[in-house]
């Protein structure tokens, strides 16, 4: 019996340079810093942060579609960045991702038929026959019919190719998918359906899902697990009750006063101080501080670590406890 | 195929570039004339049931040497933009997306080569590889590479940015899988734009070439040659120099619409929107 | 003698004729806005909201659009003004921002410059007068250190700041109206809090209209007095805010309400509105509503509903409006 997690990612770390402009000397930024967690089979993970945290770029690390500066992330055991590339092309199949914007992930000269049949086509699985019949099963799975083979992207509403990228994204029969925004551009409406979908589509095929997102309710509605991550670090991690019901991080609590609710009206908002900082030159020590009500001078000087406080609830943050788990 | 002819611009434009090079296949059949006898007296005949284009200044029928002009002209154009099409695209497409030091060396190589002055470096070719149809594929085909090497450049790059890139590359697809069936299909519209306008480029440059000593030997003519010849009677004698004019204008023309066409039959939102 | 409302669209129509097919923008939409009030515009892609509000501005050419109805600013139709009259009224009575800040600033001029040139295209000062101005402008608006970013451009600065910037080039002129187009849409949720928050204050203040378009009903729960649902370019449902959110008549707008997660949902799928947001170049019969919804008859199809007032200043498109039992 196997209760490793299926994915783990340790001390996950992605720097760039940039050049400065001003002189030749390239500067690093860090977008994902010294990332560490698991993800449990059947699970899903979701991943919160706004824009510039660096979930998206951990989402990439974790599929491989970019190389990492540090760390490692095992699946089944195996690290994948070490993997030669043959061997990471058999695993592939297996980790998938679903993409923020539908029209940019087809190619707008390929026909349905030939965007669904690009997987197998790829990976060299199956004949003509074995292929049209599992796709016109991906495309009922996933509520499109396959009268629409011979169509464009470009024919399509905005939730019929978030659907059609759904079902590419399943046509290997992967173990993991990676969601990567993948309801933000959609209408309300049609959010609802796909989000739907995707929680139906993972009882019906055994899934682990990655799911990231900056919309909270979206995230707290379909994770098990919810990971906050604030530039480039995983600042607070918890199930779902306990992230939300008691919040330690106090970004974690600020992002959730800020959330806009229907039903809430007049509810009191923490309004954070200033703005994001500099991604060139990060703050020293916490780097949530300089907008964090409760700092100190040891926030200015000492960056906290992921530690557990109890019940798998990790938190990085000197003063956690400090709100007693109150979104004030 | 249907939807090929449907197009109205890949027909009037293939049209007229198949009637033209028919012209200059069937040319032996549709003159009297020897295109390189000189025969003084009879220079500078205005067009006439005879001379359907009137003499030049040697006396040589002009329709017969237009009409055989096309032979060469259009087989220099043709053949120099596909050399400089092809290795162009290839290679701006490679550059595109490999980036980095390769990319980098590239794109100084193609910089070098667009600050020289073309006309000087068709010559410096066709020096080195002797005057001859075939050198002029490549005297006049190398120094238009440059400008297909940067739009296929620019847009790979930019077409290496999109998530269906990235897509396919999650489910394994290889490097070469990925230029062939996402980028260069996506790259071949925008290098079709300029290939049109490039046409006309050539065919002028086949006849500065020719000008200069470095062309197809006399008595074949070209084109661009006639333009030459012309260029002195322009306003006494003008119908060597405005039917040979016309028809590169029309060759043009030609290529442009055929471009065009092609560049929205190969965009599925163009081709398949009713009424086009 | 009718009441002058500070701002009213009668019967608004708004058509673009593309060859052979007619994308029917706005169909029919009436509304009002008093001194003082202000108003949510919601609804998904497509419904009209934003091309109505453009036409108000004055910003569709006309070919090729086909405009027809009147739009009244204090009791005069300013459909008929001239494009010189029309430039009078922008900027100066009514005020337009929009969703990304970096697409409406000028690049190339500095911030200040850009403040004081819709100051001194309006108002009678002296340039000195107009910097002074710019500067309590960005002050009023919050940005920190407003001496300095006078003479910024807009690149230097993060999204939340260009888009105080845009409210305070929108505020130069102390316009009655205010219209927000998709104002928060592009920023983060932290910086959303502070943009409304600030706009709110506005309201109080300076006792500006303000009209708040977006497709996002969290926003709008928080910050108006009545509300306005928009869908296939009509105005299915308006009513003041409490109305809306705790009474629904129309199908579409319970049905909105129904299907967006919030913090508090606990249910495992989300109730949703089946079907695709019509194509506006074809519209269904009827009521533009009725292939999605679970009540249509065979009249919905016939006829397309009236305006009905089911309750003071509140008004449902529907045939059935208020007959429908447990609609929310």
């Amino acid at each position: 019996m196997n209760s490793e997690p299926l994915i783990r990612i340790e001390g996950l770390t992605k720097q760039f340079s940039i050049s400065r402009g001003k002189n030749l000397r390239k500067a690093k930024f860090t977008a994902v810093n010294n990332v560490s967690f698991d993800i449990n089979k059947g699970e899903v993970f979701g991943l919160v942060g706004e824009s510039g945290c660096g979930k998206s770029t951990l989402a990439l690390l974790t599929l491989r579609l970019m190389e990492p500066s540090g760390g490692a992330v095992y699946y089944k055991g195996r690290n994948i960045f070490d993997l030669k590339y043959n061997a990471m092309r058999v695993i592939r199949r297996d980790l998938q991702i679903v993409f923020q914007d539908p029209y940019d992930s087809l190619d707008p000269r390929f026909n349905l038929q030939q965007i669904m049949e690009e997987p197998f086509i790829i990976q060299k699985q199956g004949s003509r026959r074995e292929r049209s019949e599992r796709i016109a099963q991906l495309l009922d799975a996933v509520g499109l019919g396959t009268q629409l083979l011979n169509r464009y992207p470009h024919q399509l509403s905005g939730g019929q190719r978030q659907r059609l990228c759904i079902a590419r994204s399943l046509a290997l029969s992967p173990e993991f998918l990676v969601c990567d925004e993948a309801v933000a551009s959609l209408d309300v409406s049609i959010q609802a359906q796909i989000i739907n979908l995707l929680l139906d589509l993972k009882e019906e095929f055994g899934l682990t899902y990655m799911f990231i997102s900056h919309n909270l309710a979206v995230v707290k509605f379909v994770s098990d697990r919810v990971g906050v991550m604030y530039f480039g670090n995983l600042v607070e991690l918890a199930d779902k009750e306990n992230l939300f019901g008691n919040v330690q991080h106090p970004y974690t609590a600020a992002l959730l006063s800020a959330v806009p609710d229907p039903f809430g009206a007049g509810k009191r908002r923490d309004v954070l101080r200033s703005g994001v900082p500099s991604l060139i030159d990060p703050p020293g020590g916490c780097v949530f501080h300089p907008r964090c009500k409760y700092a100190t001078e040891r926030c200015s000087r000492e960056a906290p670590c992921l530690r557990d406080i109890g019940g798998g609830h990790l938190v990085a943050c000197h003063r956690a406890g400090i709100m007693n788990g109150e979104v004030k | 195929m249907k939807t090929i002819l449907k197009n109205k611009f890949i027909v009037i434009g293939g049209g007229i570039i198949l009637v033209i090079a028919l012209i200059s296949v069937f040319a032996p059949l549709l003159t009297d004339y020897d295109y390189g006898k000189v025969d003084l007296p009879n220079k500078h005949l205005p067009p006439s049931l005879t001379h359907l284009m009137g003499t030049d200044l040697y006396g040589r029928d002009v329709w017969c040497r237009v009409a055989y002009g096309g032979r060469i002209s259009l087989t220099v154009a043709i053949g120099a933009m596909a050399v400089a099409l092809v290795c162009g695209t290839l290679i701006g497409t490679f550059a595109g997306f490999v980036r980095g030091w390769a990319g980098f060396v590239l794109d100084r190589i193609n910089d070098v080569m667009m600050a020289f002055p073309m006309l000087l470096l068709a010559l410096i070719i066709g020096v080195v590889l002797g005057p001859s149809l075939n050198t002029m594929f490549f005297s006049i085909g190398i120094p238009c590479i440059p400008m297909f090497y940067r739009v296929a450049r620019a847009t790979t790059m930019s077409i290496s940015e999109r998530s269906y890139v990235l897509a396919a590359r999650s489910m394994g697809s290889r490097r070469w899988r990925i230029i062939f069936r996402h980028v260069i299909p996506n790259v071949l519209p925008h290098i079709l734009v300029i290939m049109s306008s490039a046409m006309g480029g050539a065919i002028l440059a086949e006849s500065s070439l020719g000008f200069l000593g470095f062309g197809i030997p006399q008595p074949t003519p070209s084109w661009g040659l006639i333009v030459n010849e012309g260029k002195t009677f322009m306003f006494t004698y003008p119908w060597t120099t405005a039917f040979s004019g016309a028809i590169i204008a029309l060759t043009i023309l030609g290529f442009n619409l055929l471009g065009d066409g092609l560049r929205d039959h190969m965009d599925p939102k163009i081709r398949n929107s009713p009424g086009r | 003698m009718e009441d002058k409302h500070l701002l009213e669209i009668r019967d608004l129509h708004v058509s673009f004729p593309m060859g052979r097919e007619t994308v029917r923008a706005v169909n029919g939409v009436s509304l009002t806005l008093e001194k003082g009030e202000s108003l949510g515009v919601v609804g998904e892609s497509g419904c009209g909201k934003s091309v109505t509000f453009s036409a108000v501005m004055r910003l569709l050419s006309s070919p090729p659009a086909v405009i027809n109805g009147e739009i009244l600013l204090n009791g005069r139709d300013i459909m008929k003004l001239t494009e010189k009259q029309m430039q009078k009224v922008r900027g100066k009575e009514i005020s337009m921002i929009f969703q990304e800040p970096m697409r409406s600033l000028n690049p190339v001029m500095l911030i200040g410059k850009q403040i004081t040139e819709a100051l001194l295209l309006h108002e009678n000062m002296t340039r000195a007068e107009a910097s002074e101005r710019a500067l309590d402008l960005l002050r009023f608006v919050e940005i920190p250190d407003a001496g300095s970013r006078l003479n910024s451009y807009p690149h230097q600065l993060s999204g939340g700041l260009r888009q105080r910037v845009m409210i305070a080039i929108a505020l130069a002129c102390n316009p009655q109206i205010l219209l927000a187009d998709e104002p928060t849409t592009a920023l983060d949720v932290t910086i959303q809090a502070q943009i409304l928050d600030l706009l709110k204050r506005l309201q109080a203040e300076a006792g500006m209209s303000i009209v708040m378009i977006t497709h996002d009903l969290g926003v709008v729960a928080d910050i108006v007095d009545k509300v306005a649902v928009f869908y296939a370019g009509s105005v299915v449902e308006q009513a003041d805010r409490e109305t809306i959110f705790g009474d629904p008549k129309h199908p579409y707008t319970s049905g909105l309400l129904k299907c967006i997660p919030t913090l508090g949902t606990s249910a495992k799928r989300l109730p949703v509105i089946e079907g695709n947001i019509p194509n506006p170049s074809d519209l269904p019969e009827g009521c533009a509503f009725r292939t999605r919804c679970r009540y249509a008859t065979d009249l919905c199809r016939a006829e397309k509903p009236p305006q009905v007032e089911c309750g003071p200043g509140h008004y449902c498109m529907c045939h059935y409006a208020g007959q429908i039992e447990n609609l929310i």
